[in-house]
């Protein structure tokens, strides 16, 4: 496949700039929905076309759609901006590079939902890029393609960009709701789902940016069309974020279900100075490591394919470890983030991240006890199962599946180690 | 008073939610007193929340939540560099070393000219242009990708002039 569907800027020069979009049929698909659809109609098709969020946990988004409380407003749609995860870096080029498509893609979300006000949710780091998305903004209300009364229906839409400032939590949608409504960005029991109540106890879609990118052509070119491409119950394409020890990192978009042989050694130029591949991490710090067996090289990346052999695909960001890199630091590395991140409301993750970061430290100080390796597995299991929201579930089975997967590796840093092996 | 000096912009914030929900305006109101006060001190804190009727305590928790708001004092320019496990695999550890060594300061120090703090964050998705670190200063974050200690310093050397000026 060589046509690029969410990143369409790579395939038409300046489609960042208005006319440009306009000129190859942007908005062509929110004006034929609200001219001739309804949202019921809009949500049957988004269901047909098999999307799933591209945020990471993969769930239906049609469906996601048909849980807002029937008869319950105003409802708010919220585009998840947050984009944080170690290795993903796909949101932000969307944004960037083909902004009104992601536009568009907000406002038929919006539709859909019959929301009359969205909210993008940026990282507070993404400080430029939001500017621009304000001024963008700003053209679609004069050109009258967002505001009151869209191509003379009774539907009007206001789009507010909101700056996070600073937490890896708030890519959790309920996390995300709170720091929104000007709170810690900590996330909610659930249920009450979003859709239900969200933001300020309202029902509410949350979406991410790739997954809202996604409308347009799914609005214009039809349900069909999008699930023949992908695998049977992962369609569309994605992009994956491909950093690490490859030739070339990028974004790279392809069909779900193409081999992460193809993504890392055809499309990234395989690993740089001649080493052999070790490992994959095939969603940043959040799903459990792969060893670079040729089985695993040969799997689809789709989320089917990829839980199959123990790891799941979540966001696509695929970071590439080759044979000079010690496992034991990678998962250190992994730790210390997710005890910074973690956002301290449940006990086991603000704990538990801290007391393995801890006995990280005397790992790669090789003054840990062997028993200490041990703990470490005991405390990442824990973790698990044990809290509000996944983050302390991705910290745990990051450190287990590598201690199960990488022993050895781990077992070298112990005291004493080396002159066992003596 | 940040409520005299910036009466607009504070209205085109608090317009952004409904008029019932002021407490959402807290987090940009918040990057406003930043950038007028440049740290967030107490005084700072209660402002920002007699502007929508907020605790001070629960704004003074905002701040020490979100790593981008800063409580106490550090260089008019933050170098943010990124040494996560991506641009770790890409020598962004090697380079956050040798732009302390170069600038004669540890990680988290600023410059005795009181110019320049550099800090080591979390991930800024930017993983394929590593090394890479954004720069917080009054007026906003901006990113500087594919970088060496030379560049670094470059930009450095051109801020302390701006920052002096200024």
């Amino acid at each position: 496949m060589t046509e690029h569907i969410v990143l369409r800027h790579r395939d038409l020069e300046g489609l960042d700039q208005l006319d440009v979009y306009l000129e190859n049929g942007g908005f062509g698909a929110l004006e034929s929905i609200v001219k001739k659809k309804s949202p019921e109609q809009v949500i049957d098709i988004v269901k047909k076309s098999g999307l799933r969020g591209r945020g990471g946990a993969g769930f239906p988004t049609g469906v996601k759609w048909s849980f807002l409380s029937p008869d319950v407003f105003p409802r708010y749609v919220v585009a998840n901006a947050d984009e944080s995860e170690p290795g993903t870096f796909k949101d932000r080029e969307i944004m960037e590079r083909n902004p009104f498509q992601f536009l568009e893609g907000v406002a038929i979300c919006a539709y859909a939902a019959q929301a009359n006000v969205a909210y993008i949710y940026c990282r507070g780091e993404f400080w430029d890029l939001t500017r621009e998305l304000d001024s963008k903004i700003e053209q679609l209300k004069e050109l009258g393609l967002l505001g009151k009364k869209l191509f003379a229906s009774d539907y009007s839409l206001e789009m507010q960009t909101h700056l996070g400032a600073g937490a890896y939590i708030c890519g959790e949608e309920t996390a995300l709701l709170e720091s929104l409504e000007g709170k810690l960005g900590q996330p909610r029991l659930r249920p009450p789902f979003p859709a239900a109540e969200g933001l300020y106890g309202k029902p509410t879609v949350v979406n991410n940016v790739e997954t809202l990118t996604n409308l347009p052509p799914i609005i214009n070119r039809g349900a069909d069309w999008f699930s023949s491409i992908g695998t049977e119950k992962s369609t569309g394409t994605k992009v994956f974020s491909v950093s690490g020890k490859v030739e070339r990192p990028g974004n790279y978009e392809l069909p779900l279900g193409a081999t992460f042989r193809e993504l890392i050694f055809e499309r990234a130029g395989g690993i740089p100075n001649g080493h052999a591949i070790k490992a994959i991490l095939p969603a940043g710090a959040s799903a459990p490591i792969l060893p670079a067996t040729k089985e695993v090289l040969d799997t689809g990346m789709d989320y089917e394919s990829v839980s199959q052999v123990g790891s799941s695909l979540g966001s696509a960001s695929i970071i590439v470890i080759d044979e000079t890199v010690d496992i034991a630091w990678v998962e250190s590395k992994i730790t210390d983030f997710f005890e910074h991140e973690s956002c301290g409301k449940c006990t086991p993750c603000r704990d538990g991240t801290y007391w393995m970061k801890h006995i990280f430290e005397r790992i790669m100080h090789d003054t840990a006890q062997p028993q200490e390796i041990d703990l470490l597995h005991t405390v990442g299991i824990g973790i698990q199962g044990k809290c509000l929201c996944a983050l302390g579930d991705f910290a745990g089975l990051a450190v287990t599946s590598a201690l199960e997967r990488f022993g050895p590796e781990f077992d070298l840093h112990a005291v004493g180690n080396s002159s066992k092996a003596a | 008073m940040l409520a005299e000096i910036y009466t607009q912009e504070i209205e085109a914030i608090l317009a952004k939610y409904p008029s019932d929900q002021k407490r959402s305006a807290v987090m940009p109101l918040l990057f406003l007193a930043q950038r007028e006060y440049g740290t967030l001190t107490n005084e700072a804190i209660s402002e920002v929340g007699e502007l929508i009727g907020l605790q001070s305590t629960e704004v003074a928790s905002l701040v020490g939540f979100y790593t981008l708001y800063h409580d106490r004092p550090g260089g008019k320019y933050r170098i943010q560099v990124c040494t996560d496990l991506p641009c770790s695999l890409r020598g962004a550890q090697a380079f956050a070393d040798e732009l302390c060594e170069k600038l004669d300061i540890r990680m988290g120090e600023t410059t005795p000219d009181g110019q320049v703090t550099v800090e080591e964050v979390k991930c800024l998705a930017a993983c394929d242009h590593a090394p890479m670190f954004q720069l917080q200063e009054p007026n906003g974050i901006h990113y500087y990708e594919d970088q060496s200690a030379g560049s670094a310093m470059a930009l450095i050397e051109a801020l302390r002039v701006k920052g002096q000026v200024d």
